[in-house]
């Protein structure tokens, strides 16, 4: 069993948890060519090694988080909010 | 090699069994071979095969970083089916089914395939109807298929769970009678004694560690045992393509790998004569029982992106529950072993079977769950492409750019979520 520290609720399993996979993607805009969507959507470099990927914290807080995993041993390096804002709130409340 | 036969067994069982002779050479890599099959799983192994038999290529080797059988060969739940909807696939497990049907006496090797039937159990009239036009659809290209009502379904597998008050009470099923299951071992050791019969090298413990390139061709690759040079060569890796496809100079590709878990239990007198297969909902579960009597099953993959060979408990704890609801009567039944095998996942769930950028590197990979019903298949059309440089029209669209071109092959209709492609 995976454990997640979650930032807003804790260590949790992963089982509470659902997975979005490779978190290093930027879709591209709306009008960007279809080489650009068909890479965003559908190319993967598939690391064997550490990545940043997502996650959701269904069964608690809902939040998407981003975690920074070595898909060999998983061992868990870093966890923090997907979304920039709330993250940086996170990180303000945790300072203070 | 001493060829098999019921002569060769009963003069061997007279002499102690002292006259048999090694299944396999272990040679030196030479300097240079026509073409090269990275990875000495059953596809790499079924490819060599077949370019030696059906092109006469004489002058093969297969590379494989640990021992043959100990990839996936080795970890899979040893089921063999043709039952698919989608154009494509459809033509091409129906030929995988009937080289199944023949690999024992191809390979002068008992590779134990029993076609004992595949029965994908049905829950509600609307995936009995949809089962009526996927298998109606199958039968047009030549597959057997049958939809059974449940008096059929009692008659033939007795001690399923049939209670009304079920939480996905059983309505019928999903019959394919060629369908069934395969000594998995002896698949990659048939084809590596059939191969090796006709000159194949099979070079194990050999890892390989980079390529060279030369005017946009690969030359060489580099080995843990040495540069060995070659004028074709093919990739046949799954579970790590990813990683050797960046060794040979590229960078992404449509393919995830996640890792699957299956489970045998301790052998048991005969309990169940067909593989048996329960889907709905998040429930997803096959079962079968091996000749020695263990109760062979898994389920659904672990969730997430992993390239450790081990499993983890959620998905041990969920197949065990799908296992108890379908056969209660396994209750009590005891695990022997778990493991867990590394899978090319895909965009689409379908494999590939193409050319590259590089004029003589050749990809064969993204086998997702189904990968050892397809080896016999998948050597012979990955051979018909090295062979010929071009695509035989069966696999004309397991290509790379089908997903560009929007011509996926996605047999499950999950969409671009490789995880969901089981």
């Amino acid at each position: 069993m995976i454990r997640i520290n979650c930032p807003f609720c804790g260590e949790r399993d992963h089982s509470e948890f659902g997975y979005g996979g490779d978190g290093s993607i930027e879709y591209p805009p709306l009008d960007a060519s279809a080489e650009a969507w068909t890479q965003a959507v559908f190319e993967r470099e598939n690391i064997r090694g550490v990545q940043t990927e997502s996650w959701q914290h269904v069964s608690g807080c809902r939040q998407w988080l981003l975690v920074e995993r070595d898909t060999m041993t998983h061992e868990i390096h870093s966890v923090r909010a997907a979304h920039s804002g709330v993250a940086a709130v996170v990180e303000k409340e945790q300072q203070s | 090699m001493t060829r098999f036969s019921a002569w060769s067994v009963f003069r061997n069982g007279l002499k102690g069994q002292s006259g048999w002779d090694r299944q396999w050479r272990d040679p030196q890599p030479k300097a240079e071979y026509d073409v090269v099959i990275v990875g000495g799983g059953l596809h790499g192994l079924a490819t060599a095969y077949y370019l030696a038999k059906n092109h006469g290529q004489k002058n093969i080797a297969v590379v494989e970083k640990g021992w043959l059988g100990g990839g996936n060969g080795g970890r899979n739940t040893t089921i063999v089916r043709s039952n698919y909807f989608m154009r494509g696939n459809r033509q091409f497990y129906e030929h995988s089914l009937k080289l199944w049907e023949d690999l024992s006496h191809d390979l002068n090797y008992n590779v134990m395939f029993s076609q004992r039937s595949h029965i994908s159990l049905l829950h509600s009239p609307a995936a009995i109807d949809g089962a009526a036009r996927r298998y109606n659809t199958m039968r047009l290209t030549g597959t057997d298929a049958e939809i059974w009502d449940l008096n059929t379904l009692k008659a033939n597998v007795p001690h399923l769970n049939y209670s009304a008050d079920a939480r996905f009470p059983i309505m019928g099923a999903a019959v394919q009678k060629r369908a069934g299951t395969a000594r998995h071992d002896a698949v990659a050791w048939g084809y590596a004694r059939a191969a090796d019969a006709l000159g194949v090298d099979i070079l194990q413990n050999c890892e390989v560690t980079g390529t060279t390139r030369e005017d946009g061709r690969i030359t060489a690759i580099e080995t843990s045992r040495g540069r060995i040079g070659a004028k074709k060569v093919g990739f046949a890796v799954a579970g790590n393509t990813s990683r050797l496809w960046q060794m040979a100079g590229f960078s992404t590709l449509p393919i995830e790998s996640h890792k699957l878990q299956a489970f045998v239990s301790e052998p048991l007198k005969p309990l169940l004569d067909q593989v048996v297969v329960f889907g709905v909902g998040g429930a997803h579960f096959y079962i079968s029982q091996s000749d020695k009597g263990g109760m062979v099953f898994g389920g659904d993959l672990d969730w997430y992106k992993s390239y450790a060979q081990r499993g983890n408990l959620p998905i041990v704890q969920d197949v065990a529950e799908c296992a108890v609801s379908i056969l209660p009567c396994l209750g009590r039944v005891r695990l022997l072993r778990h493991w867990s095998g590394v899978m090319d996942m895909s965009m689409d769930g379908a494999p590939f079977i193409c050319k590259t950028p590089l004029p003589n590197l050749y990809l064969n990979a993204g086998w997702n769950y189904g990968g050892f019903k397809a080896s016999p298949a998948s050597g012979w059309y990955f051979a018909d492409l090295i062979a010929n440089d071009r695509p035989h029209n069966v696999i004309s669209n397991f290509t790379l750019d089908r997903f560009e071109r929007g011509i996926n092959i996605d047999e499950r209709g999950a969409g671009p979520d490789p995880k969901l492609h089981g």
